[in-house]
């Protein structure tokens, strides 16, 4: 650099930039351990199931795999995910829509005391949950000698290892995933809204449907929507209380890996779930902002 | 040993479009109390931050004492800084605070005790140097901060409106005592305000800020009474700001030729500076300015009557009337006469 | 009683009985689950059966002299604890280095950091086996704690940034003044005000780790089957009350978390209303 050149240069920009560049290399670094460990343990192997879903036994660049995804084995699946993931969702708005409501209206202490109804069962396993209903629900459980000594019923119910069974499982695991964030919305919801509303003549139930409701809607729809994603791509409960007869997505890629060694169906099979699953969520996001819209308008 | 000469040049930052700091340079003598003066935005804070190494400037240079600072990094540039939340450490008491600077030396345990009560004297804080940080009252955090500040025994002393968390009474009493303090250690102390009256007790000079740049540096006396464009004068004390006209090689107000007692600084001034207090109850045709006002209204504070007066131009201005004063109190829509005198009748431009 | 104002919309406790007792049944749904484990596996019979009709330790006895089962507890012990510290150290540094904003790619750093949250742990699991398969990782402790501990980073990040975000910059720059290196700083004076966020990211990182089962099922086996995995296997194909007897444990090991996370929680508010 010439002597002119160096006039024209604002005082030590170089050395500040240089300076401001070292600053921002070093903070990155800091995360590129964690870095390294997501793409080595998810990023790399993902990608590489990605690219081998292309090619058929071969070696052939080919749809083969996604083509096998047509059949009615596959198709059965997909369409009993997405019934399985709707009807836990429906159960748990059902369910955890009045807890969050009404712990959202009690004085926080009390609120906090209840919400441990819920963190428990949030802090425990999965397994020791689903092992739970197992010993609940099956054949000669807790709960058909229970009813059969009251004489309700005089057969045992098949409660496990089918729909039922596993749609109970899963609703006790998500239920905390929808009650949890729709409690927190509903806590930021202003009582002084319900009061105007009160004041400008609304009875309670009309306060409730014209005012809580619509303000609630966003949280409702985050919730059901993390509710429904995370059923779509869950594995162990309906793999213990399915009993083998409710087939999800995500048993069928355990099963195309671990019994058929599979990989290609299985890569399929994950890029298909990826790509629904994230499609899911865009367009209930998009359909969250309008349902809060349109509701309120009402 | 001359120590803690500041030689700030041509210093430069923008945040996106947004220009922080717009090519400033300064220079501030050893043993200095200068205040950076202006409004939120202006840029004080982040030259006090450039200064302590908090923010990194685009371009410019940071002279300590001939030394260049611009690249160091805040812990090796040794200078004390009191931040406006004070930002002791909620989780030591306050020996360990104000031991903390010495500890980072490697200083021996005697010495650091030895020091730190001093320090604490120094603040008159010695008696609670047990307590919790969170025991103490606004006014005893500001004197801890200030000893931590101050017990490595820095070049420079920043303070970035140390006392705007505390209240009026508190505020105008620890001014007194940190320009005693000044005085008495000699320290290079740079200080950010947005308040005037803080600014006009404390400082040996004042550079008012704004948008980014420097718009005057002097005196605390000089900046009152001599301000040199409509910002600086409408920032200072209660101002009202009267258009006034050329006429002939001079300048006229409401039809009267304005008599100064030195010409204006600037060639087009265009604003006639006026402070309810510099208005005089009495004066002299053929000396003083007159200015003539319809009394709007009065009102009984007490201690004075406050007057309401409508100006020309439709500018509304207050002024008090002690009950020393012989002059009759007006009734609401007489018209009162008022001088200002030569002295005292400065003209500002808009903008420097 | 009952004719009280209820809420800000004049409705009574009378009006709302309905709902007290809906919400007590889902509460009774959610938690008998839990609880009910515990008293079964006091029974003495091979039958699980509530309430049992004769009690015994026989279950836990069937566990603490199980070669296998102790082996599996211990290989989950040591898997959750080097997750525990190792995500911890990782989770920690990035959510310091993304709360000082190192530049524009920080959003998808942060993105890719949550993925292992957000994605099904079914992905993980064969994704790990299959990049394990090709570096021997497969069934070794060390291929555990990299998997377990990516699964907790988002945990631990979430956890800290969360600690960071209510921290004021202003006590990092006052001990930067004051003469403290950057490294320093964080040690003395950022670290000690965020440890309550650093140690519940610490519990969640130790909880997902031990309870994992997905990963675990794929990537580890025989000696190094984790205690959830050897579970599982044996949930699947036998009716074996040790298993109630290891879930009982369990549970009250969530609870323990659990009352360990709150303790934790309460006194960092006490600090916090203190300042």
């Amino acid at each position: 650099m010439t002597a002119a050149a160096l006039d024209t240069q604002p005082l030590n920009a170089g050395l500040l930039g240089d300076d401001e560049r070292r600053h921002r290399l070093a903070m990155f670094g800091l995360s590129v351990p964690a870095m390294l460990l997501v793409a080595l343990v998810l990023l790399v192997p993902f990608s590489w199931l990605a690219w081998l879903s292309l090619f058929d036994a071969s070696g052939a660049l080919s749809a083969e795999n996604y083509a096998r995804l047509l059949r009615p084995a596959y198709v059965n699946s997909f369409v009993s995910t997405l019934e399985v993931a709707a009807l836990v969702t429906g159960v748990c708005i059902l369910l955890g829509y009045p807890v969050a409501y009404l712990l959202s209206q009690l004085p926080k202490r009390a609120a906090q005391i209840l919400l441990v109804f819920v963190i428990l069962p949030f802090w425990t396993s999965v397994l020791v949950r689903t092992y739970a209903w197992l010993v609940l629900l099956q054949r000669e459980g807790i709960i058909n000698t229970w009813l059969k000594q009251l004489g309700l019923i005089s057969e045992s119910l098949p409660l496990v290892n089918n729909l039922t069974g596993t749609v109970i499982g899963m609703v006790h695991v998500m239920l905390p995933f929808l009650i949890l964030p729709l409690y927190a919305s509903m806590r930021a919801i202003d009582p002084v809204y319900l009061r105007a509303a009160a004041n400008c003549g609304a009875s309670p139930a009309q306060a409730f449907r014209q005012v809580f409701l619509p303000l609630s809607a966003p949280g409702l729809g985050a919730g059901a929507a993390l509710t429904f994603v995370l059923c779509l791509g869950f594995y162990l409960t309906p793999a213990l209380l399915g009993g083998g007869r409710v087939a999800m997505w995500s048993t069928q890629i355990a099963d195309a890996v671990a019994k058929f060694a599979n990989w290609g169906a299985a890569s399929a099979l994950s890029v298909a779930l990826l790509v629904v699953t994230g499609l899911i969520l865009w367009l209930m996001k998009w359909g969250v902002r309008r349902l809060g819209t349109s509701l309120g308008e009402r | 040993m001359t120590s803690g000469a500041v030689s700030i040049r041509n210093v430069s930052k923008a945040f996106g479009t947004f220009t922080a700091l717009d090519n400033v340079s300064l220079d501030i003598e050893p043993g200095e109390f200068l205040t950076l003066l202006g409004p939120s935005g202006s840029g004080k804070t982040t030259l006090l931050n450039v200064i302590a190494g908090f923010e990194r400037p685009d371009s410019g240079s940071l002279l300590v004492d001939g030394v260049e600072f611009i690249t160091k990094p805040p812990h090796k540039r040794d200078l004390g800084m009191v931040f406006q939340n004070y930002a002791l450490f909620p989780h030591m008491d306050v020996f360990n605070n104000v031991a903390y600077p010495l500890k980072l030396r490697g200083l021996a345990a005697a010495e650091t005790r030895e020091r730190v009560r001093q320090a604490l004297e120094t603040v008159q804080m010695a008696h609670l140097s047990g307590r919790r940080i969170t025991e103490l009252s606004g006014g005893q955090k500001q004197r801890v901060a200030l000893a931590r500040a101050i017990v490595f025994e820095p070049k420079l002393l920043l303070m970035d409106e140390p006392l705007s968390a505390l209240d009026k009474n508190l505020r105008e009493h620890m001014q007194i005592e940190l320009k005693r303090l000044h005085d008495r250690l000699g320290m290079t102390t740079i200080y950010v305000t947005h308040d005037q009256q803080e600014a006009l007790t404390m400082s040996n000079r004042i550079a008012v800020l704004r948008n980014g740049g420097i718009v005057q540096l002097d005196t605390p006396k000089h900046i009152y009474d001599r301000p040199n464009c409509r910002f600086v004068a409408s920032f200072m004390g209660e101002t009202r700001m009267l258009p006034v006209g050329r006429s002939g090689d001079g300048y006229e107000f409401a039809g009267r030729r304005l008599k100064l007692a030195q010409p204006p600084s600037a060639a087009d001034a265009q604003w006639l500076v006026v402070r309810p207090e510099r208005l005089g109850w009495h004066g002299d045709e053929a000396r003083d300015n007159r200015i003539d006002g319809l009394v709007v209204d009065v009102v009984y504070r007490g201690d004075s009557h406050s007057i309401s007066l409508k100006l020309p131009g439709d500018h509304e201005i207050s002024i008090r009337r002690a009950p020393t004063e012989d002059k009759p109190l007006p009734e609401p829509g007489q018209t009162l006469t008022l001088w200002l005198k030569p002295e005292a009748s400065v003209l500002v431009e808009e903008a420097p | 009683m009952l004719s009280r104002a209820a809420s800000s919309t004049q409705i009574t406790h009378g009006q709302r009985l309905w709902l007290y007792g809906l919400v007590a049944l889902v509460m009774a749904f959610l938690v008998i689950p839990c609880l009910i484990i515990i008293p079964l596996s006091f029974s003495d019979s091979q039958y699980l059966e509530f309430p049992p009709r004769g009690w015994s330790l026989r279950w836990y006895e069937a566990f603490f002299t199980s070669h296998e089962w102790l082996r599996s507890a211990v290989v989950s012990l040591k898997v959750a604890c080097s997750t525990t510290i190792l995500a911890t150290v990782l989770g920690t540094l990035a959510s310091y280095g993304l709360h000082k904003r190192a530049g524009n790619l920080d959003p998808i750093v942060r993105g890719a950091l949550m993925l292992p949250m957000m994605v099904p742990l079914i992905f993980v699991a064969i994704g790990a086996f299959f990049v394990y398969s090709r570096l021997d990782l497969n069934n070794t402790l060390t291929g555990l704690v990299l998997a377990h501990t990516t699964l907790a980073i988002p945990f631990v990040i979430i956890a800290v940034s969360n600690g960071l975000a209510s921290f004021d910059a202003n006590q990092e720059r006052a001990a930067r003044s004051l003469g403290a290196s950057p490294l320093r700083a964080f040690l003395t004076v950022t670290l000690p005000q965020i440890r309550i966020s650093v140690i519940s990211g610490m519990l969640f990182a130790f909880v997902t780790s031990f309870d994992e089962v997905v990963v675990s099922l794929f990537i580890s086996s025989g000696a190094t089957s984790t205690l959830t995995k050897r579970m599982f296997a044996n949930i699947r194909d036998q009716v074996d009350p040790t298993v109630a007897a290891i879930s009982s444990m369990l549970v009250v090991l969530s609870i323990v978390v659990l009352i360990a996370a709150q303790f934790v929680r309460r006194d960092g508010v006490k600090a916090t209303d203190n300042r």
